[in-house]
């Protein structure tokens, strides 16, 4: 490979990893407050969905956007009530969570554009279009440069990141020291729903400026692996994502190299999910878990 | 914000009356829900319902393209009960489906001359031995390392559509078709049919057999107690002298080997070929079934004919009144999360939060 298909490679990678360091982050918020939030992919997907159809009607991406912030909170809501409020099965709340997103998602793109074609919109422009590396969406900077600096300090150094520590690790004595479990796992399940949503509405908004059935295609169900893989940690969990997304970016490019021309295309989309396995089996053992992982908390 | 909402209180003990109430307003919940969408899409709601719930009931044919509708996800409802049931999330039900769609097409691709009685058995044994192989390095890894059966099973999910998708594309493609599937099985590759002049076929029996010897074995036996047991509680079966690891790892197994089955039968039931359509979700509907049957034998053929019922009535409701077929999904999930909310409400009763906030 030439320097100029490395840097090429970097590129893809950058923006490739930015829907999952937003979706793994957001899943990393939840499971630190005790919830593991398999809503994840219908979240995410719900967020493409919405913020392109948005996009389309309003004629801006930025449009598009909000509205997926606004789906990435009511979804963060519904998990909250499910698994706070009624403390339903996690697993079961998340994923009847992401199938009823999606099929709702489906139903209306069937209803507005048939079985046809989706229209395009518009679309976030590239940043720096012709510099590699730095040619990326804004949507990546504002990522890479604030969401996970300001997520890494607020879970460090912040009142709200400590108390959403104490109600994942042990909520009775969070509880017993004046913090609301209920409520601060619903400020952690919202901010992370945004978060999901938002890496969702990068796919159709600035990668694709379009919709596709299967769109998110698995991507929440890595951010879940990414966390566990990071060890609820966010500068690891970014560097996962980071490593799956090379792996991505490393396939899209192999696919356009005679060498490899005989391989299937589909073996390499699945190279990334193995890649993510392979380094759980390597790095997944004797974890310790957020002391409230999967635990419903009644205050009494 | 939490301190106004109403908050959940432990119950003395439950009235009789209240499961089956909660579970009428979960429903009546759920309608009330997918109104809003019926309505958007043209449709009249009451009359959208009829079509899902009852319709499919009215005509013996209709009622036949039930049992074929329910059939893939007793399979699957049966393979994530069991799993469960022994404390082991397997959420990858859909990549075993697939799997084992493969692993039979694997037989009818290439043995394609082999007669009837040898190709069936051959065939459901792989789609068997296809569900295993895609659900044995979870289980591993589980039962070795600790690791999380959860995100490996489900990520395994879209790389069983991959493979499926590229085997139709690459090696199986079907070049007089426009579509990615793959050339029809030998002759001998078709399951016999169940209910005669119906697409009714013998994976419904093998289905309700596979139903009724979990029921048998869950209730009666020994080691139906031992998995309750571990499901319940790992560390008090562990104490009490169950090898809860080895016993995760079977169910794990047996649970991917249903799975299996339910694909290899679909493809053998249905249209005798691979298409990348072959599942579209049964996997996942499968937690619904499990889930709402309450993990028990029973409650995954009741559940699983009812959104069989609901598959059939939304087909339905697409050709007559342009409601697009994914309402059927919506009710379906719709109707697992109001359940099981609901049905909280077992145990605890809503209390409104007493003047004056805390405690």
């Amino acid at each position: 490979m030439t320097d100029l298909a490395y840097l090429a490679l970097i590129t893809a990678m950058v923006t490739a990893a930015t829907p999952l360091v937003l979706g793994a982050l957001g899943e990393l918020l939840c499971e630190r407050a005790g919830v593991l939030n398999l809503g994840i992919e219908g979240t995410m997907y719900a967020g493409a969905f919405v913020g392109f159809l948005v996009a389309g009607n309003a004629g801006s991406p930025w449009t598009g956007l909000a509205a997926a912030v606004g789906i990435g909170v009511l979804a963060g809501l519904l998990v909250a009530f499910l698994t706070v409020t009624f403390g339903v099965n996690q697993h079961v709340a998340g994923i009847g969570t992401t199938l009823l997103l999606i099929a709702s998602c489906d139903f209306a793109n069937r209803l507005l554009y048939g079985a046809g074609t989706v229209p395009q919109v518009p679309k976030f422009p590239l940043l720096f279009p012709d510099v590699p590396v730095a040619g990326q969406y804004l949507l990546t900077y504002i990522t890479f440069l604030l969401v996970v600096p300001a997520v890494f300090l607020t879970l460090r150094s912040t009142g709200f990141g400590l108390q959403l520590r104490a109600v994942g690790e042990n909520p009775e004595a969070a509880d017993a020291a004046g913090i609301s479990v209920a409520r601060t796992r619903y400020a952690a399940l919202v901010i992370g729903g945004v978060l999901m949503a938002v890496g969702g509405a990068f796919l159709s908004l600035a990668i694709l400026g379009s919709f596709t059935l299967n769109i998110t295609n698995g991507r929440g169900w890595v951010c879940v692996a990414l966390v566990i893989f990071a060890r609820w940690r966010v500068v690891p969990a970014v560097l996962g994502g980071l490593l799956f997304a090379f792996v991505e970016a490393l396939q899209l490019q192999l696919v356009i190299t005679p060498a490899f021309a005989a391989v299937p295309r589909e073996v390499m989309i699945a190279l990334p999910y193995l890649v993510v396995i392979l380094a759980l089996a390597l790095s997944g053992r004797n974890l310790r878990y957020p002391g409230a992982y999967l635990q419903p908390y009644r205050h009494t | 914000m939490a301190s106004l909402m109403p908050r959940l209180a432990l119950r003395g003990r439950e009235p009789r009356w209240l499961a089956p109430v909660l579970v009428m307003i979960a429903i009546a919940a759920v309608f009330a829900l997918t109104a809003g969408p019926i309505r958007a899409a043209g449709a009249n709601p009451p009359a959208a319902y009829q079509r899902y719930l009852l319709t499919p009931l009215t005509g013996t044919e209709s009622l036949t393209e039930v049992l074929l509708a329910a059939t893939p996800i007793l399979f699957t409802g049966l393979a994530v009960a069991l799993a469960f049931r022994a404390g082991y999330f397997n959420i990858g039900a859909e990549g075993q489906f697939l799997a084992g769609a493969v692993a039979a097409s694997v037989a009818g691709l290439y043995l394609s001359d082999l007669p009837g009685p040898a190709a069936v058995p051959l065939a459901l044994v792989l789609g068997c031995l296809g569900g295993v192989v895609w659900g044995l390095v979870p289980a591993l890894l589980r039962v070795r390392f600790g690791i999380d059966e959860v995100v490996t099973t489900l990520l395994l999910n879209p790389v069983a559509f991959l493979l499926v998708q590229g085997l139709l594309n690459g090696p199986w493609s079907n070049p007089t078709s426009g579509f990615p599937v793959s050339d029809n099985y030998g002759a001998g590759y078709t399951l016999p049919m169940a209910i005669p002049g119906s697409r009714v076929h013998l994976g419904l029996v093998i289905a309700v057999v596979l139903a009724a010897v979990t029921w048998l074995v869950m209730s009666r036996t020994a080691t139906g107690l031992r998995v309750r047991a571990v499901g319940l509680s790992p560390s008090a079966a562990a104490f009490s002298g169950v090898a809860v690891r080895r016993l995760q790892f079977r169910a794990a197994l047996l649970s991917g080997a249903v799975a299996g089955l339910g694909g290899a039968v679909q493809v053998l039931g249905v249209g005798q070929q691979l298409t990348t359509q072959v599942s579209g979700g049964y996997g996942y509907t499968g937690i619904v079934v499990a889930t709402l049957g309450a993990l028990t034998a029973i409650g995954v053929v009741l559940v699983a004919l009812l959104l069989g019922v609901i598959t059939v009535g939304a087909q339905n409701a697409s050709l007559v009144l342009q409601l697009p077929p994914q309402m059927g999904q919506i009710i379906s999930s719709a109707l697992l999360l109001a359940v099981v909310s609901a049905l909280v409400l077992r145990q605890y009763k809503l209390v409104r939060p007493r003047a004056g906030g805390a405690p």
